[in-house]
């Protein structure tokens, strides 16, 4: 095999590893929905009071993912 | 990059910055480019929001009026309930933050205009000026008991030392995360979507056969605009409540 040709294999291969990272961010966020949810359908009336945080957890988990999808994406069009 | 495997369109081309004024001091290119004329729009769109809002009048109040209301009450909530009534005083750059990168966000999702905030330097710059704001009125305010905020209270004296450094390193790389936040989302988002979009476009290419699949790829597009009409919102929110937050250190250091 060429060289330039082992190095587009890599970054292939590096662009997929990269995007499990995603797969990650949602387990956390699926843990997230899934225990305010949990925490919701015990006690309704705080619902209100914790949306906030909740769509927070959410931006700031959901961005780990994002960052992990960036590097997948840099490997394919950048590199 | 319209390779023979590769997409049939550059993803990363929309991001390409080129000069709209072509402007040259002493031998330095300072041309305005399509990101500055689109932050330049968010800044007079916002300018004009809240102008028109503020207008007043007689009578019933206007759906403008309403909606500068609405972003008041909610930047001001967020103010409070992240920096307490003392970090009120930041609420004109609080609100300045919010509506600036929301309304960046929105102007790159019409099709043709560029997000600002998919450029790193745009954020990276949003995110020194919080985190210099930070720094500067937290000695300001309270001198060396700023540095508190490295030193939790309550911790073992063993362990400390290491606290401390972990303390430091994570104040440290807080501008780091907070621009590469907003910077990946949009960023993400807009190449997904022009990904999906060159779906629609190879579809249509391969054949008859193929052409009527091109349908799902354009569904998915629809689908994933209304998940990037939540991620503008979102992204804006937290740009500004972490914006807040860090604001709240520099107010009330050492808890």
């Amino acid at each position: 095999m060429e060289p330039h040709e082992l190095a587009l294999a890599a970054k292939y291969v590096g662009a997929g590893l990269a995007a499990i990272g995603t797969g990650a961010a949602g387990i956390g966020v699926g843990t997230l929905f899934g225990q305010f949810l949990n925490g919701a359908l015990r006690n309704p009336s705080a619902v209100e009071g914790q949306f906030g945080r909740l769509i927070f957890g959410f931006a700031v988990t959901e961005a780990l993912g994002i960052f992990a999808l960036l590097i997948s994406f840099l490997l394919l069009f950048a590199v | 990059m319209a390779t023979e495997s590769g997409p049939a369109v550059d993803p990363i081309h929309q991001f390409a910055l080129h000069p709209v004024v072509p402007i040259n001091v002493a031998g330095i290119d300072v041309s305005l480019t399509n990101c500055g004329l689109f932050m330049l729009l968010a800044v007079a769109l916002s300018c004009l929001l809240v102008a028109i809002g503020a207008r007043g009048g007689p009578g019933v109040p206007g759906r403008m009026q309403a909606m500068a209301e609405m972003g008041y009450e909610f930047v001001a909530g967020m103010v409070r309930s992240a920096a307490g009534e003392a970090g009120m005083r930041f609420f004109p750059f609080a609100f300045s933050i919010f509506f600036f990168v929301l309304l960046a966000n929105l102007i790159g999702f019409v099709p043709y205009a560029m997000a600002a905030t998919s450029q790193i330097v745009i954020t990276a710059a949003l995110a020194l000026i919080v985190f210099f704001t930070v720094v500067i009125v937290g000695v300001r305010e309270h001198g060396v008991h700023f540095f508190k905020l490295f030193v939790p209270p309550g911790v073992p004296i063993y362990i400390l030392p290491l606290v401390v450094a972990i303390e430091i390193v994570s104040f440290l790389t807080r501008p780091v995360s907070h621009s590469v936040r907003l910077f990946a989302n949009m960023l993400a988002g807009h190449i997904t979507l022009n990904v999906f979009g060159s779906f629609v476009i190879m579809l249509l290419g391969a054949g008859a056969v193929f052409k009527g699949l091109a349908v799902m790829p354009f569904l998915g597009i629809i689908a994933l605009e209304a998940l990037e009409l939540l991620v503008i919102f979102l992204q804006a929110y937290v740009f500004a409540m972490l914006t807040c937050m860090y604001l709240n250190d520099a107010l009330h250091p050492g808890h």
